[in-house]
């Protein structure tokens, strides 16, 4: 079971509470996790990846096990943690400022 | 007439305020979508419970929200409350969100380009709805005017959209190049005396109309002058910041440009300046009595440098004669150290007698006029920025 944390807006977008748990067949990358999230939640398809490209949004960042994931290829294996569910896959928003 | 409802877009999410027909007390809810940006939302004139809303973020994209009973409640289309979320199929749903530029059906490639801040081509990329218009005799069918600037159209009650590309397609569309504000079209003019005809604005750009249902376009600047281009009268290219008609009357068009108030008799075929004795003809918003044709309303605001009121006055000008001849509207508006601005959907008039009117500002202040402008009443103070007003008479 993947462990997946959204931020306030898109768990309301959702109407979730809390983490949203998911079940990934096949290898855990962050498309297959992020597929599996737009398939359950369709609301929020085009909010966290373009609806065309499915590339990630300019001001949504990935973390897990304290790393900064967001940059990293979207088929490459997301860590063991995130796969066996001790860790959650965090889908943040970017700090604005001002 | 059982009373008015209005429907404020904010920077932080949209407020829903109603009244009876005295006009004089107002409720208000929300804040719907609170944390959203709402560029505009807008009701169906054939169904007034059916009301489409522009949801945005600049960290979550665009969100089309749809009511059915008069924002009480919303739900993205295609996917209802309570419906499952995927097709039989295990597709998922929510097409709502999703606008996809057309491509070249011989090529697949895409159908041009625009001309980026550097003179180079740069390719279409979509970033939000700026202005929502309900057809005006189909629930199910609306408009979505969108930045990069083209218009979609929805024909299934914003479940699907598609664009219609002869717009974008126009000879001029590889010349159009976004303002400072974005390249947005923002402005959707239904005429309700011929259903194939169109009238839209897209800023920076300029004014085009379709008569044949947006199979094909043509630019409608001729008679605008702009010295922010090189050639101050170019077919395309100008900023246009709103466009409003009668509906009396739709051959008969009023435009708000970056500078200059202007009026066309001819569908857009030629402008001429009305700006008269306006204190200054820069401005965002425009709108017609909608009793008298002749009877228009601006917001006049400094420069394009300074956004506010001249000399800290809030006022909105009236004229009775169609242009040239303006005279201002202060009593009930703040006449000193009032430094906000009006933005270019954030303007709306009720069809009762006495005509109403309505606007939004940049302050978060929702002011009232139940005579026509002669007086003014805030009816919402501390809201955030308003950037879209909208008033429905209900039956």
């Amino acid at each position: 079971m993947i462990r997946v944390t959204l931020p306030a807006q898109l768990r309301k977008l959702a109407q979730v509470d809390g983490e949203v748990k998911l079940e990934v067949a096949g290898r855990v990358t962050q498309q297959a996790v992020l597929d599996a999230l737009e398939a359950r939640y369709p609301m929020l398809r085009g909010t966290i990846r373009d609806q065309v490209t499915q590339k990630r949004r300019a001001f949504v960042r990935f973390f897990a096990c304290q790393q900064d994931l967001s940059h990293e290829p979207p088929d490459a294996p997301l860590p063991d943690a995130v796969a066996t569910g001790v860790e959650a896959f965090m889908v943040v928003g970017a700090i604005a400022g001002g | 007439m059982s009373g008015l409802r209005l429907l404020v877009g904010t920077r932080k999410g949209a407020f829903i305020l109603t009244a009876d027909g005295k006009r004089n007390k107002w409720n208000i809810s929300g804040p719907h979508f609170a944390g959203w940006e709402m560029y505009h939302l807008k009701g169906s004139p054939a169904d007034p419970n059916r009301i489409y809303a522009s949801q945005s973020s600049g960290w979550f994209g665009q969100i089309i929200q749809r009511s059915d009973d008069g924002g009480k409640t919303w739900h993205q289309p295609g996917t209802p409350p309570g419906e499952p979320t995927t097709t039989p199929e295990g597709m998922p749903k929510a097409e709502s969100n999703k606008f996809v530029y057309d491509t070249s059906s011989e090529t697949g490639k895409p159908l041009t380009t625009h001309q980026w801040y550097d003179g180079t081509p740069h390719p279409w990329e979509f970033k939000r709805v700026w202005h929502l218009e309900p057809s005006l005799t189909d629930p199910d069918t609306v408009y979505a005017g969108v930045e990069d600037a083209a218009l979609f159209r929805s024909t299934d009650g914003a479940k699907t959209w598609h664009e219609l590309p002869g717009l974008r397609g126009h000879g001029s569309g590889s010349s159009w190049a976004p303002g400072a504000g974005g390249m947005c079209l923002h402005t959707i003019l239904l005429d309700p005396s011929n259903a194939n005809r169109i009238f839209i604005a897209i800023s920076s750009a300029g004014a085009f109309r379709t008569d044949d249902a947006g199979k094909s376009w043509q630019p409608i600047n001729r008679g605008l002058h702009s010295l922010h281009i090189p050639n101050p009268t170019a077919e395309v290219g100008h900023c246009v910041h709103r466009i409003a008609m009668h509906r009396s009357r739709p051959g008969v068009l009023f435009m708000q440009k970056h500078w200059d108030v202007m009026r066309s008799n001819d569908a857009g075929e030629s402008w001429q300046e009305v700006s008269g004795n306006l204190p200054t003809d820069f401005g965002f918003v425009i709108d017609v009595h909608a009793h008298e044709p002749e009877t228009v309303y601006v917001v006049p605001i400094k420069s394009d440098s300074e956004h506010f009121p001249p000399d800290g006055k809030l006022r909105v000008y009236r004229s009775r004669s169609g242009g040239n001849e303006w005279e201002p509207l202060t009593k009930g508006l703040p006449q000193r150290n009032c430094y906000v601005n009006v933005l270019r959907d954030a303007m709306a008039v009720d069809s009762l007698d006495k005509c109403g009117v309505y606007f939004g500002t940049t302050g978060g202040q929702v002011y009232a006029s139940a005579d026509a402008g002669d007086s003014w009443a805030p009816i919402a103070q501390h809201l955030p920025a308003a950037v879209s007003v909208e008033v429905q008479v209900l039956p």
